[in-house]
């Protein structure tokens, strides 16, 4: 049996009202929320959440896996293999693999599919940062998420979802577009791509219920999903399914999240799915991709570490939307008068990668006194090179004092800079992110989250900061 | 091994000190020039006079040739040192050194900083390559860590807090507006200091010193020397300097309400000087007020007032220009300004003036001038809490 061993999703903290966006500009928005990738998050590091979360499930019982596919249409670099960043900051062993899909959101089913026609452990993560220019249906009705998949085979750990096959179609027509040195996409007039897609739709459905032996009645529930919202909207009556078979897209709150959308809605299908759920997965893109899973009943003992509808819950709606664009690129404004950011240097980041991407310390193997950074010599007692690595981004920790610096550079100010005694010992000084102001205080219980802290000259500098602990 | 200290050893005879502040029309050349000049008329003596000189700068120039060229001293040993803000201090501490050590005569420590020049709102630190992982804080949001951890450990509440501050700031400005060379020789109401837009945590504008040029020298001599250059010279009784594992930022230990290297460095220097009770037996003493929290937490660290108390000290007036212990009569950092290489020096240059009866009547303490006190202290210190450099000088108008 092969199929889904493990799951995890990441929804950023923050959410932009629609209205906010017809408040600014006198048109465009629409009802509810989408989720909104801090200033501080992209693509990567997004999915290096989502593969925590997804580790955190696992609670250290997860195979290593043979590989780990980053997929997305934001990818952060080209040229520069993105997945390396989600590599190390989940300390890897270097035996295994990282590489990207991108380009479109298709490509993460290129990654899947080769997943699960494999024999091996393979982590999928799918990430895109999405918006469009202001005012259009794409920066309303889009989202920013990531979801990772652990895919493997019984051998490997339980099987939550046994893969029960699906197909494919292919078909070249012009509906969305993007130049690499663009910030938004382009479609073409809406009613073609529904007239483009929906045949497709019912071809691939069609052969994937003859290829499974199953019939739509056998179905319980879809998870459609693509870029194209109103060849979506029909996609589940041309494949033969009842529309109440469909699963909620999440739309009202999160937004269409491109690649990792499918991998978002099947989470939080898996995190209230019972053994012996037939699952159709629809992804409308450049083409059709139809697969089914069915949940075993080792579904009954996995326990999502970050539930989807947890996530989507407390997110903080109070995005302005001029921060939005500020976020995006979108709005230039005048930083404060001070040197400009400058970008990690290549050969320091290379030396401490354990340190700047796993969050990996040292410990005193006489004192016990832990370090971050790792020292050689230990800040109690002296020791010269008697140290352990120790892992700390999974460990909790509280504040000791604080600070709010409103003179520092961010694209989100003021800064919230915090020093944290970690629970078991560990002291580090960080940036409070995912927080107001007014919640910074003394004795806050704080979680560390990967971000990425700038970007200068081209480089982003990837690290940790602190994050108010979930409940 | 030990601490000796040079008690007594050496001697300041002449010293200058420019005016700090905005010297938009003033290169380093020019302050270089003055602060020399001064210090020369000061002493007596001729450029040609000086046998070796230690400069220091953190970043308005590299070597002994900024101050050689500047001056145009003729092939004589110029030591470029570097050690943060206490840099003008390490100028000094090692130029008494060279005296003492009998290899020179006559030396001179001069200390420069331009920092108008580069169009930047507060201080910008030079810029290593690194992994990208240190915590980037600016200067006033690291020593505003100082404030809620002091305030949580000794049940301070917020807006006692923040009156506290306030109180720093307000004397400080008040001793500023009587000192000619201050950057800002204005007194400042305390509801402007409250109520003025905030930089970092608690910390207002007013809480912070004054980011300026400027420049500052001393004339060095043996001490059984020194009355040929003056009549009133300043004999060195310590010089004490502590740099530690600068753990704070990584031990839980570290509570942000201390430097413990200004402890270790008092303590150095007060057995160096003989001192037994500071409060008692210094007439003044100029500390490093970069931020308010800082003032408020030195005067504990450096044995002015009992750990947890010294806030209320300072809302008592205790460290006021006519109080029990005037500290920075001349405004410090935060009214005289702080550029980094010479505030070390324009600590001594206030010693200088006040133990010797020179500063301006409505600034001169009266701890010198009723309470015959003679010894004066000088503490400089670079970095931030829980990683900092710190430096101690104790200086007294008379021997023994």
């Amino acid at each position: 049996m092969r199929g889904i061993i493990g799951y995890g999703a990441y929804v950023p903290h923050h959410r932009l009202k629609r209205s906010a966006i017809s408040a600014a500009l006198g048109y465009g928005g629409g009802k509810g929320t989408r989720a909104v990738a801090g200033h501080d998050e992209d693509a990567t590091s997004m999915a290096v959440e989502a593969s925590r979360s997804l580790l955190a499930s696992l609670d250290g019982s997860a195979p290593t896996p043979s590989s780990v596919l980053f997929a997305s249409a934001t990818p952060p670099y080209l040229d520069k293999t993105n997945a390396n960043v989600i590599h190390a900051a989940l300390d890897l062993p270097r035996a295994v693999f990282a590489g990207d899909v991108g380009g479109s959101p298709r490509s993460v089913n290129a990654a899947l599919r080769g997943a699960l026609e494999g024999s091996r452990p393979s982590l999928i993560v799918a990430s895109d940062v999405r918006t469009g220019r202001p005012g259009s249906a794409d920066e309303s009705a889009l989202g920013d998420a990531a979801a990772a998949w652990l895919i493997g085979s019984e051998q490997d750990a339980p099987v939550i979802a046994e893969w029960l096959g699906g197909a494919s179609v292919t078909a070249e027509f012009l509906d969305r577009w993007r130049l690499p040195e663009w910030n938004y996409s382009r479609v073409w007039e809406e009613r073609f791509g529904e007239h483009a897609y929906l045949p497709l739709v019912a071809e691939a459905a069609a052969a994937a219920f003859q290829q499974c032996s199953l019939d739509p009645a056998d179905v319980d529930i879809a998870v459609v999903t693509g870029l194209h919202a109103r060849a979506v909207r029909g996609a589940a009556r041309a494949a033969g399914v009842d529309s109440t078979k469909i699963a909620d897209g999440l739309t009202a709150t999160v937004g269409n999240t491109g690649s990792s959308h499918a991998g978002l809605i099947l989470a939080s299908v898996l995190d209230d799915a019972d053994p012996g759920l037939t699952i159709m997965v629809i992804h409308l893109a450049d083409g059709c991709d139809v697969g089914f899973l069915r949940t075993t009943d080792a579904i009954s003992e996995y326990s999502n570490a970050n539930p989807v509808a947890a996530q989507i819950s407390s997110g903080n709606d109070e995005l302005s939307y001029n921060a939005f664009l500020t976020w995006r690129g979108f709005l230039d404004r005048e930083p404060p008068r001070r040197p400009d950011p400058t970008p990690p240097a290549a050969p320091p980041s290379f030396r401490n990668e354990d340190w700047k991407y796993a969050f990996i310390g040292s410990r005193d193997r006489g004192s016990g006194a832990i370090h971050l950074p790792p020292q050689r010599v230990s800040v109690k007692g002296g020791a010269v090179d008697d140290m352990e690595r120790v892992p700390m981004a999974n460990v909790p920790g509280t504040i000791a004092t604080f600070t709010i610096d409103r003179l520092a550079y961010s694209l989100a100010p003021p800064t919230i800079a915090v020093v944290i005694d970690f629970d078991g010992g560990g002291r580090f000084n960080c940036q409070l992110t995912d927080a107001r102001p007014d919640q910074a205080a003394i004795g806050l219980r704080v979680q560390m989250t990967f971000r990425r802290m700038l970007t200068a000259d081209g480089v982003h500098n990837y690290f940790w900061k602190a994050k108010p602990l979930s409940p | 091994m030990a601490s000796r200290g040079i008690k007594d050893q050496v001697a300041i005879v002449g010293m200058g000190c420019t005016a700090f502040g905005e010297h938009w029309d003033k290169s380093v050349d020019d302050m270089l020039v003055e602060a020399s000049q001064e210090a020369y008329s000061s002493a007596g003596i001729a450029q040609d006079d000086i046998d070796a000189y230690w400069f220091g700068t953190l970043a308005s120039g590299v070597s002994g040739l900024t101050l050689s060229r500047a001056l145009k001293i003729d092939y004589k040993p110029v030591t470029r040192v570097e050690n943060m803000c206490a840099t003008g201090s390490e100028a000094f501490r090692n130029a008494c050194y060279a005296v003492a050590s009998g290899a020179y005569d006559v030396v001179a420590a001069v200390g420069v900083e331009k920092l108008k020049d580069n169009g930047m709102s507060g201080l910008t630190g030079a810029v290593l390559p690194s992994d990208g992982t240190k915590s980037e804080l600016t200067a006033p949001a690291m020593f505003s860590l100082l404030a809620p951890a002091y305030a949580n450990k000794y049940g301070v509440d917020e807006i006692e807090m923040k009156e506290v501050l306030t109180r720093i700031a307000w004397k400080n400005h008040f001793n500023g507006a009587r000192n000619k060379r201050a950057q800002y020789q204005k007194e400042v109401g305390k509801d402007t200091i409250r109520n003025a837009p905030l930089i970092a945590g608690q910390l207002g504008i007013f809480d912070c010193s004054g980011v300026s040029d400027g420049s500052a020298a001393a004339i060095i001599v043996r001490a059984e020397d020194a009355l040929k250059y003056t009549d009133n010279p300043l004999y060195v009784k310590a010089l004490a300097f502590a740099a530690g594992p600068a753990a704070g930022p990584i031990d839980s230990d570290y509570d942000y309400t201390t430097f413990h290297e200004v402890s270790a460095s008092a303590a150095d220097a007060y057995a160096q000087a003989d001192v037994t009770d500071p409060r008692a037996q210094l007439a003044m003493a100029e500390v490093h007020d970069c931020f308010t929290p800082t003032e408020l937490v030195l005067m504990e660290d450096l044995g002015f007032a009992e750990r947890g108390l010294a806030w209320k000290e300072v809302l008592a007036g205790t460290f006021d220009l006519d109080g029990e212990l005037p500290i920075n009569p001349d405004g410090g950092l935060k009214s005289f300004g702080h550029p980094i290489g010479a505030s070390g020096l324009r600590m001594l240059f206030e010693c200088w003036l006040q133990l010797r009866r020179e500063a301006p009547d409505d600034r001169q303490i009266k701890t010198v001038t009723e309470g015959g006190r003679t010894l004066g202290m000088t503490h400089n210190l670079g970095g931030g809490p829980g990683e900092c450099v710190s430096f101690v000088s104790i200086v007294g108008s008379e021997l023994g």
